[in-house]
């Protein structure tokens, strides 16, 4: 099982290899990849050096090229997908059909994973992207439970990645239009997911309010840490009820999870968090390294040491972690 | 232009959806599309049943589509899938990539839903050869994207259909919102959802009605409403115009469509019920979904 860990940066990247990481994740600095925030990303010159940092410590480098292209902007998707190639990445990330379709048939020894964006959530659905692509993994999103993921890995040879650490995405990734309706960018369509510009503090009377477009998303008493305005994790009206009607601020960890993981075969694992800081990701990968090392060594005696669930409980959102849609009753 | 009537998107009983579909044999509208697209709890009616209602509504002169489940979790929802594909008698509409799959491999010709992510003429020419004939480009999209994917196919057999009116379908997810917001588990919902016929209203703490929760589906809160910009469907090269329904008064909806496409003078009267600051049109025109473009231009108009 690969440990795969969030690249935000070149010193990021580094972090996570000196950490445990098999491999990292990264994308370059432009609405092509699906984090696409000011001060991220990789640059050329910085990918080369990340490649031969990763490749001299034994590590795998992925390349995300995963929002959707748009006619205007094609040749730019394209010039991506063709850097990957050049670069001589490990795999290449992509959500888009189109994307998808010109590298397998421009570069047919690129190895072609469909990203989380693809929203592929049945054997059906992945042997679309088997057939026409030949992709060998699949990310799927977060809505299936522990037993959905264990009957969609033995009826697929896809190989399957998981989410296992990070923000909670509520809703079915490359299927939430919630920030567009809002600010007019998605992650699909621009990469970005409520972005700053849009994001407004205001502190009244009633409170510290956050606003997205002027949306109030959520009012904050002096007692209470103020969440970045994200929709799904704001506190709204429903039926006279204020509350967090989508989702409490919280992040997923699926660290007890781990033997289920690795005996339903899932092939990688990875931690979510390419806009956190190096020291974050150092934090994350040294956890996750040590548990899949002792849950290799014994499955059946695994248990989350505590000081790696407190350790990871301190790096979550509202230090809340939860198991989100692998657990029915989260549903 | 052709005017469609999508999916019932919100729970609604066997009574209700069989009063719904009686009105709607005598509604001007070309093309019907059946089935639930958003839960597979809801069973007021099965496919068998469906498939009934559609041969009705065919011998009433609708051209009759089967939509597919938006997200497919379990194996038993894609055997339901399955079914729908090869029914062998209707069209099929595919939100989902393993619907795409199944009908592709069936050689059954599909309809490519707005969920499916299709925002290049690459993308196009692939579904294009697995089958697919028609086109529901994504909600998001701005009518002058579309025009452009369009152009860059350049393949005028392919049909497009724009959603028109109606709540926009937002966001999916593995949690039901409707049965967390009734404190109960999904796999005890009670199926509250059969209580909100136009889904249940979520608004900001400052009082703005945000969004609708439809079980596992977010809405908008307002109703995309385009009867100002149908000549830019057009001109778009969009075929089709897909209402979708609410619980209110569709048939003034329809009708309301129907006299616009037919140009008759008043067509832009308001439709009751919904008041204009209840409406958007913002993705259209190629702005955050939310927003009133051209319904704010008509009435600064009119207000000067």
């Amino acid at each position: 099982m690969e440990l795969l860990c969030p690249a935000g940066s070149l010193v990021g990247l580094r972090k996570a290899i000196d950490n445990g990481a098999d491999a990292v994740y990264m994308g370059l600095r432009d609405d092509t990849n699906a984090r696409h925030f000011p001060g991220l990303n990789f640059t050329d010159q910085q990918m080369q050096q990340g490649l031969r940092y990763a490749r001299e410590r034994g590590a795998r480098v992925l390349l995300a090229v995963n929002t959707y292209a748009q006619p205007q902007g094609w040749l730019r998707w394209q010039r991506a997908v063709d850097q990957a190639a050049d670069l001589g990445v490990d795999a290449l990330i992509a959500a888009d059909i189109g994307v998808l379709d010109y590298a397998a048939s421009r570069h047919p020894d690129l190895p072609l994973h469909l990203s989380v964006q693809g929203s592929a959530t049945s054997a059906e659905a992945l042997r679309f992207y088997e057939e026409h692509f030949g992709i060998r993994r699949a990310v799927l999103p977060r809505v299936l439970s522990m037993a959905q993921v264990r009957a969609l890995s033995e009826s697929t040879d896809v190989e399957l990645e998981v989410f296992a650490f990070g923000s909670l995405c509520v809703m079915v990734e490359g299927r939430c239009l919630l920030s567009s309706y809002v600010t007019g960018c998605s992650p699909n369509r621009s990469g970005a997911c409520s972005p700053a510009s849009a994001v407004r503090w205001e502190e009244t009377a009633q409170g510290l309010e956050s606003r997205l477009s002027g949306v109030l998303i959520d009012r904050f008493s002096k007692e209470e840490q103020a969440g970045y305005p994200v929709v799904c994790k704001g506190r709204f009206q429903v039926e006279g009820q204020v509350g967090h009607v989508l989702e409490e601020p919280t992040s997923l960890n699926t660290l007890s999870l781990l033997p289920e993981l690795m005996a339903a075969g899932i092939s990688a694992v990875k931690i979510e968090g390419r806009q956190r800081s190096p020291a974050y990701v150092a934090q994350v990968a040294r956890v996750w390294r040590q548990a899949i090392d002792a849950c290799r060594h014994n499955g059946d005696g695994f248990q989350p040491r505590e000081d790696w669930m407190a350790a990871l409980a301190g790096l979550s959102e509202g230090t809340q972690t939860t198991l989100g849609a692998y657990h029915r009753s989260w549903q | 232009m052709q005017l469609t009537l999508g999916p019932v998107p919100y729970y609604w009983s066997a009574d209700r959806l069989h009063a719904f579909y009686r009105a709607a044999a005598d509604w001007p509208l070309d093309t019907v599309y059946l089935g639930e697209n958003v839960c597979s709890k809801r069973r007021a009616f099965s496919l068998d049943d469906w498939i009934g209602l559609g041969r009705e509504l065919t011998q009433a002169g609708k051209q009759v589509i089967l939509s597919s489940l938006a997200l497919v979790e379990a194996r038993s929802e894609m055997g339901v899938v399955r079914r729908l594909c090869e029914n062998g008698e209707f069209r099929v509409e595919a939100n989902d990539m393993g619907a795409v799959q199944l009908a592709s491999a069936a050689g059954a010709p599909f309809v490519g839903g707005s969920t499916l992510n299709v925002y290049n003429p690459r993308t196009l020419a692939v579904l294009r050869r697995a089958g697919m004939v028609r086109w529901v480009p994504s909600v998001e999209m701005p009518g002058r994207m579309i025009s452009e994917n369009l152009q860059g196919l350049g393949d005028p057999d392919l049909e497009v259909e724009v959603q028109g009116f109606g709540p926009l379908p937002l966001a999916w997810s593995a949690r039901c919102f409707t049965a967390r917001a009734a404190d109960r588990p999904k796999d005890q919902c009670g199926f509250r959802c059969l209580e909100h016929p136009s889904g249940l209203p979520m608004g900001t703490r400052d009082g703005d009605a945000f969004l609708r929760i439809n079980g596992t589906q977010l809405q908008s809160g307002r109703w995309l409403h385009l009867l100002d910009a149908l000549e830019d469907i057009r001109a778009a090269g969009a075929n089709a115009v897909r209402l979708s329904p609410w619980g209110e008064d569709m048939a003034g909806v329809v009708r309301a469509y129907a006299a616009a496409l037919a140009g008759e003078a008043g067509a832009d009267r308001p439709i009751p019920g919904l008041a204009p600051e209840a409406c958007c049109d913002g993705y259209w025109f190629g702005e955050a979904g939310m927003a009133r473009v051209a319904r704010n231009a008509r009435f600064q108009e009119e207000l000067t």
